[in-house]
């Protein structure tokens, strides 16, 4: 092979590294953000830690996409809560149309800086929920706040935490990514 | 280094050999070409025609913003869909002109000019080789440009246009705007990645393999550098464009959600994967820059460039720390304090190899034998304009300054500082420098200069006061404004009118100069032109270098 062709594949491999890099980086991208709470991505856990004795206070935040006919809100609006303690908040959907709808929601916090010590235990949201013509639920969210918030020296002065929820319609012609 | 070619014993005067200017017939030679300096000539016809469209529509967008209201839109609509316009539509025009302008500008003048124009000219000339590296390739990079820059400018005639800007965001070009025109943008993006990376392959392959015998690396003109650098940049950042405006392609067309937020995507993604390649492209566009005006400095200063391998090495320190500095355009997508900081740093870390490289400049004027040819005016303007431009840069560096002037009109000066005066000035100044190498005519001086200093004027008047208008919180992107705005937008526009003028006199010197010009003889500038293109004839001979020239291996640096 000739010196030419060889630098050309070389660099032609460089582009194809590239290439792969960029579509990794959809998975890669993910893990950072669960890893590093990165976008206010929250973390998922089994049983709460015991309180600390701090107060913090959790705002909740709901959204429906204009495609989607439900309604849909929290039946409180704030609860403060201690770090650590685990807590249970319900929100409630309807479905507004004459049809059974299936949807689900997408979450995060704010500040983003709180995403890595919010944790969830359940969460409607880790499922799909279909809801029949007129049907009102109440969905249980249950939580708790990482005590290791009060060691983060960008997170230890939160004192409000908002959850937000946007539910979407699950069309079944798209595929998750 | 610059002086290299003073030492070459072999000139490589071509022109004595009778087969060197054999050239083929006018469609084989222009349409089937494989002759670098042919294909450069193309690039800079189709920067050139580029240029004026883009160029003119900046035109239609600063009368637009010349008074509060809207004023031509709906008309100018008009023209394209028949006179039944509905306002929002109207509206929609000025996002599609604003997204043409960026896009047409940054792929369609700024690349091609520097890369294929200037670099398929000068690279294997100024290396001692007597073409590319491959041919052919570099026949395709340039014809894969005439689709790509077809499918952008149809695209408002068969839909309603791109509206997305030239950064092609997701959600507005995923599910905001349906239809065909944002596809062809998309597309037309491809195809002109496709054209620059084949070119990067062809340079990379060409400086590394083809240099004449004793031509090493450290011995190589600046612009010759630049150039290399210029093409790893685009090798390892074009290709992560093309995933991410794949996905949008995806996206809009074939049901997956990478961007979509319903389905677990995220548009925020888009926005690490495009500034992954948008950080690197800006210097993608300045780099070539440099490289131009290191030439120039040295050659009109008569002495060699000051700090040689710190001039090269500085280019290679920016174009690395270049790949991680990309979220500075992210400022308030939400990341946390420590990121910012982070890439506050890092950002401002690029200020000291361009300080390296402004400061060598003035190092090489410094006790030279100056002589303001028109190349040099345009090559000080350039450090002028280009420090501007960098100072208001390590200001939007700063991650909590950026909340307040995130896209306000301060950054849009800031990146026409950077952009249309930085990199524009350089081209012209290369433009004026190898005009008679090129064409074998002299440019008018006289014409050259008061281009210089008309456009000078009008390009300042244009976009200083934007600084005003950005710290006074006007945003970007808008076609109207409130009234409060008026007065500097009014001075803008004048400043466009001015900067137009100077573009007449450089279209009546390029005119005046092809027909009347005076021949240009080897090396109209001297002792101080010392890359091997001053050792050809003007124009260099269809091949040239047919027994490759040697360097002198003494090391001058």
């Amino acid at each position: 092979m000739n010196r030419n062709l060889r630098t050309a594949l070389l660099a032609g491999l460089g582009v194809c590294t590239m290439t792969g890099v960029g579509f990794a980086s959809v998975p890669l991208y993910r893990m950072f953000c669960e890893v590093t709470g990165l976008n206010g991505t929250t973390q998922r856990g089994l049983r709460a830690p015991g309180t600390t004795g701090e107060k913090i206070t959790v705002a909740f935040d709901s959204n429906v996409s204009p495609k989607l006919p439900w309604k849909f809100a929290p039946e409180r609006r704030a609860d403060t809560i201690d770090v650590g303690g685990r807590d249970m908040a319900f929100f409630k959907a309807k479905n507004l149309s004459d049809k059974p709808i299936t949807g689900s929601a997408t979450f995060n916090v704010t500040p983003s800086a709180a995403g890595k010590y919010f944790t969830k235990i359940q969460c409607f949201c880790f499922t799909q929920q279909t809801l029949q013509p007129g049907e009102e639920v109440r969905m249980p969210v249950i939580f708790y706040v990482d005590p290791a918030i009060q060691n983060d020296p960008d997170a230890k002065d939160i004192r409000e935490i908002t959850l937000s929820y946007t539910f979407y319609p699950v069309d079944s012609g798209k595929t998750a990514s | 280094m610059t002086d290299t070619a003073l030492h070459a014993h072999d000139h490589g005067h071509a022109h004595d050999h009778h087969d060197a200017d054999h050239k083929p017939g006018f469609f084989q030679r222009w349409f089937m070409s494989t002759n670098h300096k042919d294909i450069g000539t193309l690039y800079l016809i189709f920067a050139i025609i580029a240029g004026i469209i883009g160029g003119g529509i900046s035109g239609l967008m600063r009368a637009e913003l010349m008074h509060p209201g809207i004023q031509y839109l709906p008309t100018w609509l008009s023209y394209l869909h028949g006179s039944d316009v509905k306002f929002d539509d109207a509206l929609h025009f000025w996002n599609v002109l604003i997204t043409a302008h960026g896009l047409i500008m940054v792929f369609f003048m700024v690349m091609p000019a520097m890369i294929g124009g200037f670099g398929n000219w000068f690279v294997p000339i100024m290396i001692g080789a007597p073409d590319m590296a491959f041919p052919r390739m570099n026949n395709i990079s340039f014809w894969l440009l005439i689709p790509a820059f077809t499918l952008l400018l149809a695209s408002p005639f068969v839909g309603v246009g791109a509206g997305t800007g030239w950064t092609v965001y997701a959600p507005l070009s995923t599910y905001g705007e349906p239809g065909p025109s944002v596809d062809m943008a998309i597309l037309s993006l491809h195809l002109a990645g496709a054209s620059s990376i084949l070119g990067a392959i062809n340079f990379i392959t060409t400086i590394f393999n083809m240099r004449a015998p004793g031509m090493t690396l450290h011995k190589m003109p600046l612009f010759v550098w630049s150039v290399l650098i210029t093409a790893f940049l685009l090798l390892l950042a074009l290709p992560v464009l093309a995933a991410a405006i794949t996905m949008l392609l995806t996206d809009r067309n074939f049901g997956t959600a990478f961007y979509d937020p319903a389905y677990g995507g995220d548009p925020i993604l888009y926005q690490h994967l495009f500034w992954f390649f948008g950080h690197p492209e800006v210097y993608i566009m300045i780099l070539p820059g440099f490289g131009i005006v290191s030439q120039i400095i040295a050659t009109f200063s008569r002495k060699p460039v000051f700090g040689y391998l710190g001039m090269a090495y500085a280019m290679v320190a920016i174009g690395l720390v270049g790949f991680v500095v990309w979220a500075h355009h992210m400022f308030t997508t939400g990341l946390s304090v420590t990121v910012k900081m982070y890439f506050t740093a890092a950002t401002m870390v690029i200020a000291v190899p361009t300080g390296v490289k402004i400061f060598s400049w003035i190092a090489t004027m410094w006790g030279g034998s100056l002589s303001f040819k028109t190349p040099m005016v345009w090559s000080i303007g350039f450090i002028f304009m280009f420090t501007v431009g960098g100072v208001t840069g390590v200001v939007l560096a700063n991650g909590g300054v950026d909340d307040y002037m995130q896209d306000t009109y301060y950054v849009v000066a800031h990146f026409h500082y950077v952009l249309s005066l930085g990199a524009v000035f350089s081209l012209f100044a290369g433009f004026y420098y190898w005009f008679p190498k090129i064409s074998g005519k002299m440019y008018n001086e006289l014409l050259g200069h008061l281009h210089f200093w008309v456009f000078f004027i009008g390009v300042n008047v244009m976009f200083f006061p934007m600084h005003f208008l950005g710290l006074q919180g006007m945003p970007r992107r808008y076609p109207d404004y409130p009234d409060a705005y008026a007065h500097w937008n009014q001075v803008a526009t004048y400043g466009y009118m001015i900067m137009f003028a100077g573009v007449v006199i450089f279209f009546v010197n390029i005119a005046w100069s092809l027909f009347a010009g005076k021949k240009a003889g080897d090396n109209p500038w001297g002792e101080g032109a010392t890359t091997l293109e001053w050792t050809l004839s003007s124009p260099p001979p269809f091949h040239q270098f047919e027994t490759l020239p040697i360097i002198d291996g003494g090391d001058r640096h």
